[in-house]
């Protein structure tokens, strides 16, 4: 990293400019969390790292109608503090707030979660399920992608030459909707997810299930989406009969890796566990 | 590679210094500005070693920048006492024997005021969540815990 140039731009165009000039050979600065860890191990030699948090358009979390746009330097710290997000989404809330100590909430952001696309990274799971989507930004002008089609695959994403994500955003909720996310780590606190499991669903006025999302993290190379687990919730109460559907359906989706933190064994055990109490979490927080 | 000229306010005072673009804040502080009182521990923003406050906010200072300090504000545990006086935390860690290598200390006294700053009443789990991001290899941080706990109660009682 011994060449490395430094830029903080302004502007929007100035920063894929810069990506784009680059060819690949630039890194993304935001909260910095991965980007430092990786510039120090050496895993990484940009030719140049392009700070973003000068950018007006990827600070602050913005509701409109109900819905909420989420700059892309936005810090789980600051979604935490954030009243109205955090009632409205405590789900994405809580995955978000789950990555790192106080310090490293000080400085992580969604967005850099998203794209360092980690399998075991603890906000996309309650991201897709609530059907989030993104704004990327890039030398062809702007598009929204589905939250879901940023991770390709362990440490990689499919943002072109030029592009960056300037914001995440979460759509209006009908009443009686909610969501949760859990996650099992071999400590109590700050370590890295074995499973992670995020609900996202909507009751109606009797408390029955008519929409539902469910999404396991750390179980295979990419989040999976759990359709069986999704149908199960959808008509039901969310009661014991269909929680124990949605823990069968849980594991028989997760394809989990053997290693030193956690056996194939246990880890797709514990994501029928955690899909199973997310809902019921999710449920609760629907009706109250 | 040129450096960079940065200007930026590092407990109170306006400071101003030459860095490379891969230096840290926390290789600055250190090696540039001469506070050494922050100090390196993993590098990888694991141990909260290297915590000083970035625009009111507790942070890694392993995990930015010097350049992203522009700007910017930045307090570390040498803006901790006013001239003399230790601020509680400082004179409760003493009384009661809160570290033994005292390595961890400045960061952990850094984190540990972030949290009264906001919270003067914390329950001991959040005070231990709070400071789960602050590796101790000696106390067993019984101690560590009962001092914030007992500043706590201090500052609430004056």
């Amino acid at each position: 990293m011994s060449g490395m140039r430094y830029e903080a731009p302004n502007s929007v165009d100035e920063a894929v400019k810069l990506l784009a000039d680059a060819n690949g050979a630039a890194r993304i600065l935001a909260g910095g969390t991965d980007l430092l860890v990786q510039l120090r191990a050496g895993m990484i030699d940009p030719g140049v790292v392009v700070n973003i948090k000068n950018i007006s358009e990827t600070h602050g979390i913005a509701a409109d109608g109900g819905a909420f746009c989420i700059g892309a330097t936005v810090s789980g710290a600051e979604m935490g503090e954030d009243a109205a997000l955090s009632a409205a989404w405590p789900g994405v809330v809580e995955g978000a707030e789950l990555i790192g100590s106080t310090q490293i909430q000080g400085r992580a952001t969604m967005a850099g979660n998203l794209c360092n696309a980690s399998p075991a990274a603890d906000s996309v799971p309650a991201l897709i399920a609530a059907g989030a989507t993104c704004t990327v930004v890039g030398p062809d002008g702007q598009r929204e992608v589905s939250v879901a089609d940023i991770p390709t695959g362990p440490g990689q994403n499919s943002l072109g030459n030029g592009e960056f994500v300037l914001n995440i955003k979460l759509p209006a909720r009908p009443a009686n909707a909610s969501d949760a996310y859990l996650r099992m780590i071999p400590r109590t606190e700050m370590d890295i997810a074995i499973v992670g499991a995020a609900v996202n669903l909507v009751l109606d006025g009797d408390g029955t299930c008519t929409e539902a999302c469910v999404v396991l993290g750390a179980v295979g190379p990419k989040t999976i989406t759990v359709a069986d687990a999704a149908a199960a919730l959808v008509g039901s109460k969310v009661d014991e009969a269909a929680l124990a559907a949605v823990a069968a359906a849980a594991s028989a989706a997760a394809t989990p890796i053997d290693d030193k933190r956690g056996t194939v064994a246990y880890r797709t055990k514990v994501a029928g566990v955690l899909a199973s109490r997310a809902a019921a979490i999710a449920a609760e927080r629907a009706r109250s | 590679m040129a450096k960079h000229h940065i200007t930026t306010t590092i407990n109170g005072e306006e400071a101003e210094y030459l860095c490379e673009p891969q230096e840290t804040l926390l290789d600055v502080l250190r090696d540039e500005v001469g506070l050494t009182g922050t100090k390196e521990g993993c590098s990888s923003g694991d141990c909260g070693a290297c915590s000083v406050m970035l625009d009111g906010r507790l942070v890694c200072s392993c995990l930015v920048l010097g350049v992203e300090a522009q700007g910017k504000t930045v307090e570390t545990i040498e803006g901790m006492a006013d001239g003399e006086v230790l601020h509680p935390l400082q004179q409760k860690f003493l009384e009661e024997a809160a570290l033994q290598c005292g390595y961890c200390t400045p960061g952990v006294l850094i984190a540990a005021k972030a949290l009264l700053d906001i919270n003067n009443d914390p329950t001991e789990t959040e005070v231990r969540y709070w400071l789960a991001g602050n590796l101790c290899r000696c106390t067993g941080y019984d101690k560590i815990i009962r001092a914030v706990m007992d500043t706590a109660a201090d500052m609430r009682g004056a």
